[in-house]
């Protein structure tokens, strides 16, 4: 129990009343940066980067996590009221998460995807407490092929997850893999579809595709539906914390299965954005309600946050052991470390041993001081959705055009999230499904790539892909996957058959 | 009030320039520039890699050490390869508010791509220093030195073994088709991958059989034993002499060249601003950064990266950046990486 000693001591690092008001201040502005889309936790843990460098390391790593913990946390608050997600890991919440929120249920959404980030990023932190060292060691398994047979089963799970024509699906799959192609092919070094313009050198950055799609798209639907916006009637309700925590109990085991997901993709390191998406694919193949996510299932928040954050925060494992980032935030901290003096690496957490414990010790107060920090502001964001719509669009409005032009600094992007949001629009009035298009935006070029990294390791050959146990069993996993819609559809015909003889 | 404020207060400091002028006698310019809003430093790479983050260290020990009364603004404008951010600096011309960093893409990206800038669309201002590479293989590998791998390399199938790299067509994959040269015909596979670190990794995992990481980017792995640097791709050693592994430091590691390998390469970590610009404005960051590499912070990243720590500026690094871009001019034509009409 070495490491209770350490995580121990860590606390009494990071519980000074300095540390502390760091977190508290870390928390509150991560929830801003989350809040604004585009700026992301990656820019703003970038931009405060050089503040902190006449901080103490400790103090400053604290900080800058807590930005990255209320930036996890605040994502959920425009994807859950505006259908805006901040962060490409909240976009899963929006499914069932903004359907929630017309329904008058917006502070019940707000409650259980705060809570799911808790539950997730709590058991990721205990996973790096006491399982470090071991973990760490799997990442290094991780070649271009065990990355594909990820991304894979990511797409896998997700498929025939649409409630409309799978054929819809696919259509709108491949559109958005046309479009993450747009841009530097990183295998070449060469460029693809920019068909000489300077402004597609970017290619379409998702969060621009996400903020026009879902945002202004649903801007524009709700301006048809004459000015209404449907979460207006949500009632400010004092208790709703304690009656959903009530209800989330009984989603124990989608909790577990997504914690699971979340901490392997973390460390692996897919991400957060595969793990939310994974989880949600998955706990609507085996929830009973499965049918009606996507109608404002509160199991539909619970899976996607609850992964996101645990692989959010498990993240930081391969980062600090290997020095390999598991998320762009993670690529922005690790450079602070090398700026703060340390070495990220495997003798990290010998050699700065206070430094890490007292990391790992904020990990859990940051947690409890963000839950309560944005638990306690839950009836105050769902009060939003009580301002008339038709002061609220014009203000939604000009977030999402800062939040997109503050990706790159670019004034082409704004009108480039307008037309995404026609197309959003469009997408509604065709019911074609906008989340398959979304995720090949998001994991299409990072699919692409290692699989040609795969390819061009095993000179063409297809048999890298089950060249290990390790990846044999994903894609094994992600055909599974791939074909139990298939098999589902067939069970049920032939035991309709079966019945209609009997 | 505010403006009249700040008036003031850049009046106190022409006074106190002034004096100070008179005190030590030194002939200043009759008025030398300085920024008067915001700096803009542009990063034509992502957050995290080997640009990234001597921006954002700079970034920090100018406002660490009060070096200039506006603050630095850092973004970055990483697309296609950096061409994005070259494009923003050539088309600000006469804004003397906007410098960008360099790496090899500078010369590789239009090379390579077609995208029509070049350095002599911008103003050099001042090589701050200049970026290694190292062979480096697993440590697990019978190879000791860079003439066994060569050797290993020589003795094997044609493609056999895997060179990982940063990015492609770029600098990674110049050295190792420069290496290509001594392997009696036999290439490598190389496998570009996103990030330096990430390479570093790749290679701990065995996925790849080596790599030219920059000493940054793997050290971590060095020291703890994972991997081995086998020679530094430049005509002298390293000379930090302090310990980073129980035995070795920077200064054992041998030169290529002293191995038999007669490669050599490395990469500019430069500054430069929009053409179009004064010479006052020009020598005001040229001095700035003087200041910077004067820091006790700017000395302790040199040594922890191995940085080759050369300073150039005026005609002298003009000169080298015209020499750069010509080598790099015959190492991507001879690599075939050219983009059609270059």
């Amino acid at each position: 129990m070495e490491e209770v000693a350490s995580l121990m001591q860590g606390f009494s690092i990071a519980l000074t009343p300095y540390n502390l008001a760091l977190m508290f201040i870390g928390i509150v502005l991560g929830v801003i940066i989350g809040v604004l889309p585009g700026l992301g936790g990656a820019n703003g843990v970038a931009i405060l980067l050089p503040l902190t460098f006449t901080m103490p390391p400790t103090s400053a790593i604290i900080m800058l996590s807590c930005i990255y913990w209320g930036a996890l946390f605040g994502g959920a608050i425009t994807s859950i009221l505006f259908n805006i997600p901040g962060e490409p890991w909240s976009v899963a919440t929006t499914f069932d998460g903004h359907p929630m929120a017309r329904k008058g249920q917006a502070d019940e959404a707000l409650t259980a995807a705060f809570t799911s980030s808790f539950v997730g990023a709590f058991v990721a932190v205990v996973v790096i407490t006491f399982l470090a060292p071991i973990i760490a060691r799997f990442a290094l398994k991780f070649g271009p092929a065990e990355f594909f047979s990820v991304f894979f089963l990511t797409f896998a799970s997700f498929v025939g997850m649409g409630r409309g024509s799978p054929w819809k699906t696919v259509a709108a799959m491949a559109l958005g893999f046309a479009l993450a192609a747009v841009g530097m092919d990183g295998v070449t070094g060469q460029l693809r579809m920019t068909f000489g313009y300077d402004q597609l050198l970017n290619g379409f950055d998702f969060l621009i595709a996400v903020i026009g799609l879902f945002g202004i798209g649903e801007i524009l639907s709700s301006m048809e539906d004459g000015l209404k916006f449907q979460g207006s009637q949500a009632k400010l309700r004092l208790r709703v914390v304690l009656t959903t925590w009530k209800k989330l109990l009984a989603y124990w085991s989608t909790s577990i299965r997504s914690c699971i997901i979340g901490c392997w993709m973390g460390i692996t390191p897919g991400g957060a954005t595969p793990a939310s998406f994974m989880s949600y694919g998955l706990a609507k193949r085996i929830s009973p309600r499965g049918n009606n996510f996507g109608k404002g299932e509160i199991e539909g928040v619970v899976a996607p946050e609850t992964a996101a954050h645990a692989a959010g925060t498990s993240a930081l494992l391969p980062m600090l052991t290997l020095g390999i980032p598991g998320s762009p935030t993670a690529a922005v901290l690790l450079g602070g470390l090398l700026i703060w003096g340390l070495q990220p690496g495997p003798l990290l957490f010998v050699e700065q041993k206070e430094f890490v414990w007292g990391l790992i010790a904020s990990m859990y107060l940051g947690n409890i001081v963000g839950l309560i920090v944005v638990l306690t502001c839950v009836p105050f964001f769902a009060a939003i959705l009580r301002v008339p719509f038709s002061i609220i669009a014009p203000v939604i409005l000009v977030i999402c055009a800062i939040g997109a032009y503050t990706v790159n600094n670019n004034m082409f992007d704004v009108w480039m999230m307008l037309v995404f949001g026609v197309v959003g629009y469009v997408f509604n009035k065709l019911q074609y499904p906008l989340a398959p298009l979304v995720l090949a935006i998001v994991l299409g070029d990072k699919a692409e790539e290692s699989f040609r990294q795969s390819m061009l390791l095993s000179q063409g050959s297809l048999n890298i892909f089950w060249a290990n146990p390790l990846v044999a069993s994903i894609m094994t996993l992600g055909l599974l996957m791939l074909l139990w819609p298939l098999a589902s559809s067939l069970r049920a015909r032939f035991g309709a058959s079966r019945s209609a003889t009997a | 009030m505010h403006f009249r404020r700040t008036m003031l207060r850049r009046g106190l400091a022409g006074a106190v320039l002034a004096s100070a002028a008179l005190l030590t006698g030194a002939a200043l310019p009759a008025q030398a520039w300085e920024p008067t809003k915001q700096v803009t430093f542009i990063i034509p790479a992502g957050t995290g890699g080997g640009a990234d983050q001597m921006a954002r260290f700079i970034q920090g020990v100018v406002g660490k050490h009060n070096l200039m009364k506006q603050p630095v603004v850092v973004i970055n404008k990483a697309g296609g390869a950096g061409a994005e951010g070259f494009l923003e600096v050539k088309k600000s011309k006469g804004d003397a508010h906007q410098i960008i960093i360099t790496l090899s893409n500078l010369f590789t990206t239009p090379l390579a791509t077609g995208v029509p800038f070049n350095w002599k669309d911008m103003t050099p201002v001042a090589m701050l220093a200049l970026d290694q590479f190292i062979l480096w293989v697993n440590s697990d590998t019978p190879y000791k030195t860079a003439k066994d791998y060569i050797e290993a390399v020589k003795a094997g199938d044609d493609k056999k073994f895997k060179m990982g790299g940063t990015g492609s067509k770029q600098e990674d994959q110049i050295i190792t088709v420069a290496l290509e040269g001594v392997t009696g015909g036999r290439k490598f596979t190389y496998v570009p991958f996103a990030g330096g670190g990430a390479v570093a990794v790749q290679l701990v995992g065995k996925h790849v059989d080596s790599t030219v990481n920059n000493p940054i980017e793997a050290v971590a792995q060095w020291r703890a034993g994972s991997l081995r640097p086998l020679c530094i791709f430049d005509d002298k050693r390293s000379t930090y002499t302090t310990k980073v592994t129980g035995a070795m430091a920077w200064s054992d590691i041998p030169t290529c060249k002293e191995s038999g390998v007669n490669v050599d390469y490395q990469m500019l970590r430069g500054i430069f601003m929009p053409a179009g610009v004064t010479k006052d404005q020009v020598a005001f960051y040229v001095d700035l950064f003087k200041k910077v590499r004067e820091t006790p912070d700017w000395k302790e990243f040199m040594e922890k990266g191995a940085f080759n720590n050369t300073f150039m500026a005026g005609d002298e690094y003009a000169k080298w950046v015209e020499a750069a871009e010509k080598r790099h001019y015959e190492l991507m034509k001879s690599a075939g990486f050219l983009a059609a009409g270059k």
